[in-house]
């Protein structure tokens, strides 16, 4: 479903990202981990066009996306929920949610769908997204990144700061998700939610994909880990 | 009460409030109020751009001052009537705000300020260069034969105020439906953060182009309305002054809340008439007062009085 084929990117002349090549099917979910400042967001950031690449491509369903601004990204089909929520503060979680509804027009049952997914946001529809607790807003996050419909979910440290209830709520979505048919990448610091929920992973170690592998590798060798996060 | 019901009634309240003035008023304050009304509705298309979607345009001036002139020219060399040379000034605010877009928006931050406050200097350039048609510096007079609409004279006090009121009162409730409706919300959203709203799959150069377009329209109806109903067009009003002036009362009643800019141009106006009746050194005093309420109210009059109270002003 989404290809990565050898894509160099970075900020400036500063290149991060170097040949990654990466691939997530669809009802699978791939987790992306690595040290810090190895290039897990901005693999990202590339993915969404928010940076624009270097070479490599990026193929959706076949048809190439790697050139195309952020908005078009999203249209095609790939949602985002970046590092740190990044919510729209000053609006209502049903504001939120409404303006993920319109991006790609959808269905009003699309949105109860997602309320039942998070039956949390429910409880605080007109309240203002600022107002939320972290894990309630990793919840906006998600749900809203949910209602334009995507075929392909990113997640960026989606379980980063969260008490240990949020933590599993926001699981069990992406595991839902997975079950629906949505390809999921996921970065993912946590080894323990990695074994957890993951297919796959893919390890990134200074810009380049260095080793792809099905979770039950990982869980039969914990040393592997230890060697590419330094833990 | 739920919050639709008390935004109608407060912002029906604030209408009714400014035409029963109509009634009570002096006339010294009858036609400032008039003049404050029609400012405040310029203040409220800049409120679009600014106040909700976060881009710092320093150009409005060109876009009050095409209205202006699109219908003190309109008037004055082809002798259109005052109704269609309304729409002319209306529509070249809102095409040349379009065109301004298309080009200014392709830059961000600081070098859309720039490049807006470049454009209005063209523009204010352009009024003191042609001077065999715009009289240059010195401006015209609108005759007063082409200030009557449909039979009534704008020139008249009373039908100036209540023409002031009706433009005022229709921005009002266009900003209001624009800023509760989805593509508000949206606009809100890039003031928030673009690129978020952009990886929702959010055109928001188009949303931003129609953003500015608005604006416009909203600017060129107010400077035509002020040159109907005031009786002249001058070079001062396409000035980089009329540019900063939205800004200030926008900044001081609330940016981003639908009756800042009323409450805004309405202090600014009476600060300096009151403080310029004690003192030459009245901008002094207003500047003081501008750095109190920067520092003691930063969100502006209303954007403090919803943080406080009322959270659901739009």
């Amino acid at each position: 479903m989404l290809s990565l084929e050898r894509i160099s990117a970075g900020y400036g002349a500063a290149q991060v990202l170097r040949e990654v090549s990466l691939d997530v099917g669809p009802g699978e979910i791939l987790c992306l981990m690595g040290r810090n400042g190895a290039g897990k967001t901005t693999c990202m950031r590339a993915i969404m066009g928010l940076i624009p690449l270097m070479g490599g491509r990026i193929l959706l369903d076949g048809a190439e996306v790697s050139a195309l601004p952020a908005h078009k990204v999203a249209r095609a089909g790939i949602g985002y929920v970046p590092q740190g929520r990044r919510l729209f503060a000053g609006l209502s979680v049903a504001q939120n949610l409404e303006i993920g509804m319109r991006a790609r027009a959808s269905p009003p049952e699309v949105l109860e769908e997602v309320l039942d997914l998070f039956p949390r946001l429910r409880e605080r529809y007109r309240q203002q997204a600022q107002t939320l607790s972290g894990g309630e807003q990793q919840m906006l996050a998600t749900a809203r990144a949910l209602c334009i419909r995507p075929k392909v979910l990113l997640l960026d440290e989606p379980t980063e700061g969260l008490q240990p209830s949020m933590v599993e709520a926001i699981r069990e979505v992406t595991l839902v998700m997975r079950d629906r048919g949505v390809a999921v990448l996921a970065v993912e610091q946590r080894l323990d939610a990695v074994l957890q929920i993951a297919d796959r992973v893919a390890f990134i170690e200074n810009g380049r994909a260095s080793s792809m592998m099905p979770v039950e590798a990982l869980r039969d060798h914990p040393g592997l880990a230890a060697r590419y996060l330094g833990v | 009460m739920s919050d639709r019901a008390r935004v109608m009634a407060l912002h029906g309240g604030v209408l009714l409030a400014l035409l029963a003035a109509h009634f009570v008023l002096p006339a010294y304050h009858h036609g400032n109020m008039a003049r404050i009304m029609v400012l405040a509705s310029y203040a409220m298309g800049y409120n679009i751009v600014f106040g909700y979607t976060g881009l710092l345009s320093l150009g409005h001036a060109l876009l009050f001052a095409a209205g202006m002139y699109g219908m003190g020219l309109a008037v004055q060399h082809p002798g259109i009537g005052a109704g269609g040379a309304l729409v002319i000034g209306t529509f070249a605010g809102g095409a040349l705000a379009a065109a301004l877009g298309l080009l200014a928006l392709r830059t961000t931050g600081v070098a859309f300020m720039i490049v807006t406050l470049m454009f209005a200097q063209a523009g204010y350039l352009s009024v003191l260069y042609f001077a065999d048609w715009t009289r240059g510096d010195e401006g015209f007079v609108i005759a007063h034969a082409s200030r009557i609409l449909w039979g009534i004279d704008l020139s008249d006090a009373g039908y100036r105020y209540l023409a002031a009121w009706v433009l005022f009162a229709l921005v009002l409730g266009a900003c209001l439906w624009l800023v509760r409706a989805p593509v508000g919300r949206s606009l809100i959203a890039i003031r928030e953060n673009e690129p978020r709203l952009a990886m929702l799959g959010y055109n928001t150069f188009r949303l931003k182009l129609m953003a500015m377009t608005v604006s416009g329209i909203i600017a060129g109806a107010s400077g035509a309305a002020y040159a109907v109903l005031f009786g002249y067009a001058g070079a001062s009003f396409a000035g980089v002054e009329y540019s900063i002036l939205p800004l200030l009362w926008v900044l001081l009643g609330g940016a981003g809340t639908a009756l800042g800019p009323l409450i805004g141009t309405f202090f600014m106006f009476y600060l300096i008439d009151l403080s310029s009746g004690v003192t030459t050194a009245y901008m002094l005093i207003a500047g003081a007062a501008l750095v109190l309420l920067t520092l003691f109210a930063p969100q502006g009059m209303m954007g403090e009085l919803r943080r406080r109270i009322w959270r659901w002003l739009p």
